[in-house]
């Protein structure tokens, strides 16, 4: 059965219908590429499953559950970890804050354990720190020694972008939602990440979404591709299919000349 | 040319002021008290203040901020005399106009009396020319100081701190019973330090700033290096709970009743830090968790209050107070769970008055007493044994004040680095983002208002135990307004700043409904209010003793990557700073 099962998926924005009857479903341990010219609707489409938009009309089933109309916080719960295409961390927390702010839900120390300093929350704490540590060195030493402590706004592009990885594996999913994960990165680093990201599924029993623009990112990462125009799927499939296909081809450079003769 | 048009201009701001000043009868209250016996009263320090201050401002001039102020004393002078001569022309002018028109139908406070404040008693021919003179010098005074070497401007402002303090804070100096002889040799029978005094007190302090400036910052250091554990600042803080345990006896009467008045605020100071500095929930409805903790002590322990009447001891009344306050957080918190900001801040302020409405209305007078509040509260009993103790005893008072400071001080630190202060944190950086990070924000912010609601309420809950009586009017806007104020005076988010805040607010300008140190402020305290929060959000947003986090925030865009790793030192020590709270 697949991890993730939508169906129907519409969401329109006053007069604009950002996602029209959307069906898409991934399978554990998948890896797909959502890709689709501007405005095509992609980061809405991760919005409505992380639960930050309710959808109009559709269903989200995740593991089983179904997930349509909860509050991002229960759907992060769930098991569902996204980031954001504009990076968004807490920019003036500490690295290491940032990805145990990640660990909230699976934790549970409350005010009166922190106030009465009970030896269960600080055996939590120290856990929670330790667990961070361990997924910042997913990213080897580029968010690891004294970055820890440093506020994430003094982070490099390209290590904010990291850390947002990182806190979004902190909360332990099964599937993660990549927004663009490797924009405004040198080709050095989107090869380094690319890796990575394989790495997610492999090491670490990830299910993988992936926005992109980027065609060899896609290329490389990818089980399936879906590509999708104005809201609609148009596509789906291999790389090589999709990259191929007329309707995509259409989509992202027009109607072709000579099809105006028709 | 353009520099003399800004002096100019600096001119018309300070002349302005000044007669701004004179005009609302702020020189003539000020007169009353003598700083210094027997030239300066506060009245001519405020007047010539102004040009003095904004002297230093003309000296700098329109200085290019790469390169930093031209330090020239000569020059600075000039500029400083030229801006107070314009400043002393401006306000002369004024003073004349008032002199010459009887404008007192109007404006009650431009009478004679204030001519002769504002003519230093020369009337107004001479006057006018002394006036202007004055100005003029104290313009240059200030330019040319701020001309020098940093040696002598540092000395210079250690003397003049130092000086003011003890001038200012006579009655706090002369009501510390143990040194009272002593002490009191230095201040003249009259009012006012005598001139001898201040210049001694000054030269003491020139040369012991100079003596042993920067040692303070390198014995801090080396403080951190001998005792990396931080056990020696363990024991010092235990130092400062026993001083704050011996303090109060030393203590006279007055001085107790302003700090009793002063660990109100840091109370309810740390309820609303939690609340709007560490989750980033803008409440200006605080007082009515403040006003739940107070009537509800009331109604519980008064045999007064007419219909609900079961005369608790304080301590169960508290425990119940806490369930109430709870409930109040609740109630309040969740119909804004979705607003933000501005929106926010506007609910929250009708809510705090919808409280006081309610306690005032006709429907609650029963309970509440309405406009006759409720009196005859008792005091606090002390367990086993047969003491009650309230507000007629300060001295003894206060350490049930302290009590509660230190319990919310404990739980406001233990929050703010556990979970739930990292969720609060994370909501106020970006809720949409900490919602997707898995924080229920919903939880967070009702969590939020109960623990701030609660902290309110022990201050509330002691009010009514020291006062001995509630009403209405303790209640208002004011008081949340004030409470907001202290906490960005001292900096939100930061427990110290809250102490700083409330001492420096409460304890000097004293509260809305209580006089502070500076009793002459009392009528211009709204004014003082005003004017300070006007210049923290220019000049210091971070407050005065600033979170680290905070001050990370608001000045995010002096720090490139490179400029923090630079800064790093500075950083970390402010970090041990705040680790000794």
């Amino acid at each position: 059965m697949a991890l993730l099962e939508i169906s129907g998926l519409s969401k329109a924005f006053g007069g604009v219908q950002a996602l029209r009857g959307l069906d898409f479903h991934i399978d554990e341990g998948e890896i797909v590429s959502v890709i689709g010219p501007n405005g095509a609707g992609k980061t809405s489409f991760f919005n409505v499953i992380s639960g930050i938009f309710s959808p109009d009309e559709g269903s989200i089933i995740f593991d089983g559950d179904d997930v349509t109309h909860h509050a991002p916080s229960e759907v992060t719960q769930r098991g569902i970890a996204r980031t954001f295409q504009n990076v968004r961390l807490f920019a003036n927390m500490t690295v290491l804050e940032n990805v145990m702010v990640g660990q909230h839900c699976r934790t549970k120390a409350g005010i009166l354990g922190a106030i009465f300093n009970t030896p269960s929350q600080r055996a939590e704490e120290e856990m929670i720190g330790e667990k961070a540590r361990e997924i910042l060195s997913f990213f080897g030493t580029r968010l690891a020694g004294y970055r820890l402590d440093q506020p994430a706004f003094a982070l490099s592009y390209a290590n904010r972008r990291r850390l947002e990885i990182a806190r979004a594996m902190a909360t332990e999913p099964r599937l993660l939602l990549l927004d663009e994960p490797t924009a405004g990165m040198n080709p050095r680093e989107t090869i380094e990440l690319t890796g990575k990201i394989g790495e997610m599924r492999d090491d670490r029993g990830l299910t993988v979404v992936v926005i992109s623009h980027e065609m060899n990112v896609v290329e490389d990462v990818s089980d399936r591709v879906v590509v999708l125009d104005h809201g609609v799927k148009i596509a789906e499939g291999g790389y090589a299919d999709v990259s191929t296909d007329d309707d995509v081809i259409e989509a992202y450079l027009g109607r072709p000349a000579e099809s105006d003769d028709d | 040319m353009k520099d003399l048009r800004y002096t100019r201009f600096l001119g018309f701001i300070s002349g302005l002021t000044m007669a701004f000043t004179g005009a609302i009868g702020m020189i003539e209250v000020f007169n009353q008290r003598t700083l210094i016996d027997p030239f300066l009263t506060m009245g001519t320090l405020m007047l010539l203040g102004i040009p003095a201050v904004i002297g230093v401002v003309a000296a700098k001039g329109r200085s290019n901020p790469l390169e930093g102020p031209t330090r020239d004393p000569l020059r600075g002078a000039l500029a400083g005399l030229i801006m107070g001569l314009i400043a002393g022309v401006f306000a002369s002018l004024f003073v004349l106009l008032v002199d010459t028109v009887d404008l007192t139908e109007f404006f009650p406070n431009l009478r004679p009396a204030m001519v002769d404040a504002m003519t230093f008693g020369f009337g107004v021919p001479v006057g006018l020319a002394v006036l202007s003179a004055a100005s003029g010098l104290a313009g240059a005074a200030g330019g040319f100081f701020s001309g020098m070497s940093a040696d002598i401007r540092r000395g210079m402002g250690a003397a003049l701190a130092w000086v003011l303090g003890f001038s200012l804070l006579q009655g706090v100096v002369a009501d510390i019973v143990e040194v009272r002889t002593v002490i009191r040799a230095i201040y003249s029978p009259q009012d006012g330090l005598q001139w001898w005094a201040a210049l001694i007190i000054g030269a003491l302090a020139w040369w012991l700033t100079l003596r042993y400036q920067g040692t303070g910052k390198t014995f801090a250091k080396r403080v951190r290096e001998a005792d990396p554990k931080g056990s020696l600042r363990r024991s010092l803080i235990g130092l400062a709970i026993l001083m704050a345990v011996f303090l109060p006896m030393l203590l006279g009467g007055i001085l107790n009743e302003l700090l009793i008045n002063v660990s109100f605020f840091i109370l309810m100071g740390l309820g609303l830090n939690i609340v709007v500095g560490y989750a980033g929930l803008l409440d200006l409805g605080y007082v009515a968790f403040f006003a739940v903790g107070a009537y509800g002590t009331a109604v519980l322990t008064s045999p007064l209050s007419s219909t609900v009447n079961p005369e608790m001891s304080w301590w169960l009344a508290l425990l119940v107070v806490i369930g109430l306050a709870a409930i109040a957080g609740i109630l309040v918190g969740t119909p804004v769970l979705r607003m933000r900001g501005d929106y926010l801040a506007i609910v929250t302020l009708g809510f705090g008055e919808m409280v006081r409405i309610l306690l005032l209305s006709d429907w609650l007078t029963p309970i509440f007493g309405g406009a006759q509040g409720i009196r005859r509260i008792p005091g606090i009993p002390i367990p086993f044994t047969d003491i009650t103790i309230s507000g007629v005893d300060p001295q003894l008072f206060i350490y049930f004040t302290l009590f509660f400071v230190l319990i919310a001080t404990y739980v406001s630190y233990r929050a703010s680095t556990a979970r739930v202060g990292r969720a609060w944190a994370a909501m106020r950086e970006d809720e949409e983002v900490a919602e997707a990070t898995g924080v229920s924000t919903v939880s967070a912010k009702l969590l939020a208002f109960v623990t701030g609601a609660i902290i309110a309420s022990f201050a509330g809950a002691l009010f009514s135990a020291k006062v001995g009586a509630v009403f209405t009017n303790s209640f208002d806007l004011l008081v949340s307004i004030v409470v907001l104020l202290v906490v960005i005076l001292g900096g939100m988010g930061s427990i110290p700043g809250i102490y700083v805040g409330s001492l420096v607010l409460i304890g000097l300008l004293g509260g809305p409904k209580s006089p502070g140190l500076l009793a002459e402020f009392g009528a211009y305290k709204l004014l003082f209010y005003g004017a300070i929060l006007v210049f923290m959000m220019l000049k210091r947003p971070e407050g005065l003793w600033p979170s680290k986090l905070r001050s990370r925030e608001l000045h995010i865009g002096e720090l490139s990557q490179d400029a923090w790793l630079e800064k790093k030192g500075e950083f970390s020590s402010a970090d041990g700073e705040e680790a000794t709270v």
